[in-house]
């Protein structure tokens, strides 16, 4: 089981995730900064707090899954399993280069620990909801957590796997949406709008969560939530920024897809930790 | 001549691989009627799931079953599954070399009056390109069983193709069937017929009806087109020294295809191919289908003549 970590410890944590993130988009020269940026507040609580898991034990049965299904933020995976012990965290700069374990957008056969190979939109969902339908099968009780990015529910796959969750009644299934509002040719309400995201899900047999996606909290509580509930799969839809944490990627659609260069990494850094710099 | 469509071996195979392996679990789409499916649904309810007219998430939820450590047996159309969820296969199940077996159903011309939409006519050439995906095509009803069985026994990606119709059953119970192992139905040193499905049985008789004129043709069954038993091609090119291929699917990247890729590489010798010349289907029985495009033994014959007319 996982020791208890005060919010001040996690947030400390979502910190050098997010340094992490820069620094990988940057000494890669590409990559994808903006949601995984948004991401990390899901994530970090997730795997130090939430996910029944053994790191030093990749392949261990009865852990809990996470399906990441938008694999083009792989920096705030990668960033989290190295920080959770899965690797070293100084393999985390071979990020997207020739040899490396860290693909540009995961691979399972490469690395241990990572549960699914994503990188084409859509997917995740259904991954998870196959392994909701094993565990079952087998009278095993891991949970099956999926992060999907908010322009990925415009792919109709998303929804044939949001009937099929709720069909089975999978309450081991626990979806999540990055919903920062951002995809690459501008704001998804008007590259073509989810909205009423939260009516959509309950409309769908969902049980649905509506979070501030920063606050770890109501991240931490939301999972609670989720946990208890039975007979019927849950959503976090977690209200998100985009390049949160770093002044000038925040909002921005550009920084969707585009790495730091050397200035802009110092600046993200600074913005990162602040005057008095890491801990 | 027993006749019986190979869609009902896959539904036999199923079964017993339902009463010998626990693991095996099976994925429709709402065609579980047609493509055999509910056989094993009556038996095995509970291994069961109908995921309804959404191919792209059964082929994601049957990865996510195989990462549970079921071995998923996915079925629907051939057009349905290699061609609309093919992305899925891709990604999602070959890339990761997941355990999903996937169960074409349909295939070929042979669909007859549903029409070209319903006749999955690229099935050879969408799956063999991707790498580590095993392709099998069973000739007969006896061998589906088989290849389903066998199928099952292998780790990583499979597609297995069905077709719809009833065709005769020349297989027996007592002949090998190994996968990627082709096996010589016919043996002849002046040509060789290399087919896959049910068409050998057309590539039989047209070996008869050569034999006739005096042409001794040997007929090869290449019921795994991936990985393709390349010892048995080259061997028929030494001693045979001409080539006809035959399929019901595209000429262009199929069976035909792989053969001459080998052939270029190591052994050029002439080829001869039958199959759909780079046309849609359309609506019609399976027989006249068969007489307009081509796929009967005499066009298999006439092939093996013009390959010998070329013949050094």
């Amino acid at each position: 089981m996982q020791k208890t970590l005060s919010i001040e410890e996690l947030k400390d944590i979502c910190r050098d995730v997010r340094a992490d993130i820069v620094r990988m988009t940057a000494e890669a020269g590409s990559g994808h900064p903006g949601g995984s940026l948004s991401s990390v507040e899901l994530l970090v609580p997730l795997y130090f707090s939430v996910l029944n898991h053994r790191p030093s034990q990749p392949d261990w049965p009865e852990r809990d899954r996470f399906i990441l299904s938008k694999g083009h933020v792989g920096p705030v995976l990668y960033s989290v399993m190295a920080r959770t012990g899965y690797f070293p965290v100084e393999e985390l700069l071979t990020f997207r280069k020739m040899g490396s374990r860290l693909q540009g957008h995961p691979s399972m056969k490469a690395l241990p620990g990572l549960e699914s190979s994503s990188g084409s939109l859509g997917q995740g969902l259904s991954i998870a909801n196959g392994l909701a339908l094993a565990a079952r099968l087998n009278g095993r009780s891991f949970r099956v957590y999926c992060l999907m990015g908010d322009g990925e529910l415009q792919e109709g796959q998303v929804w044939e796997a949001a009937m099929t969750a709720a069909h089975y009644k999978l309450d081991n299934v626990c979806a999540l949406v990055d919903y920062n509002n951002l995809q690459i040719d501008g704001k998804v309400e008007d590259v073509k709008n989810i909205a009423p995201l939260s009516a959509k899900w309950q409309s769908f047999n969902w049980h649905v969560i509506e979070i501030d996606g920063h606050d770890l909290s109501q991240v931490l509580k939301a999972y609670r939530e989720a946990k208890s509930q039975k007979g019927k799969p849950t959503v976090i839809i977690a209200h998100t920024i985009k390049g949160k944490g770093v002044s000038f990627m925040e909002n921005a659609a550009e920084w969707h897809g585009k790495a730091p260069n050397k200035a802009e990494l110092e600046r993200a850094l600074q913005d990162i930790y602040g005057e008095e710099g890491p801990r | 001549m027993k006749m019986k469509p190979t869609r009902d071996g896959y539904g036999e195979g199923l079964l017993e691989l339902g009463r010998t392996n626990p693991d095996v679990v099976v994925l429709d789409a709402d065609l579980a009627k047609s493509t055999r499916t509910e056989w094993f649904m009556k038996q095995y309810p509970e291994r069961f799931f109908d995921m309804g007219i959404a191919e792209q998430d059964m082929l994601g939820t049957a990865a996510g079953l195989a990462l549970g450590g079921k071995i998923p047996f996915v079925t629907t159309y051939g057009v349905f599954v290699a061609g609309r969820a093919w992305d899925q296969i891709r990604t999602t199940v070959a890339y990761a070399g997941l355990n999903v077996k996937i169960g074409g159903a349909h295939g070929g011309i042979s669909v007859g009056p549903d029409g070209a939409t319903h006749q999955a006519l690229e099935e050879i050439a969408l799956m063999r390109v991707l790498p580590g995906m095993t392709l099998i095509i069973p000739a007969d009803a006896v061998e589906a069983k088989k290849a389903t069985i066998a199928a099952a026994g292998i780790n990583g990606p499979c597609y297995l193709r069905f077709a719809r119709e009833a065709t005769p059953v020349f297989t027996r119970e007592e002949d090998p069937f190994v996968i990627g192992k082709a096996n010589t139905l016919r043996e002849g040193s002046d040509v060789t017929i290399i087919a896959c499905g049910p068409i050998l049985y057309e590539a039989l008789l047209a070996g008869e009806r050569l034999q006739e004129k005096g042409i001794e043709a040997r007929v090869i069954n290449m019921h795994t087109v991936k990985p393709l038993d390349e010892e048995a091609i080259l061997k028929a090119a030494s001693e045979t020294g001409a080539i006809v291929t035959a399929e019901e699917h595209q000429i262009m990247g199929g069976l035909g295809g792989a053969v001459a890729e080998v052939l270029v590489k190591h052994k050029p010798v002439p080829v001869e191919m039958v199959g759909i010349n780079d046309t849609f289907g359309e609506s019609g029985t399976p027989e006249e289908l068969a007489e307009k495009y081509g796929l009967r033994a005499r066009d298999i014959m006439q092939a093996a003549e013009r390959v010998l007319g070329r013949k050094k």
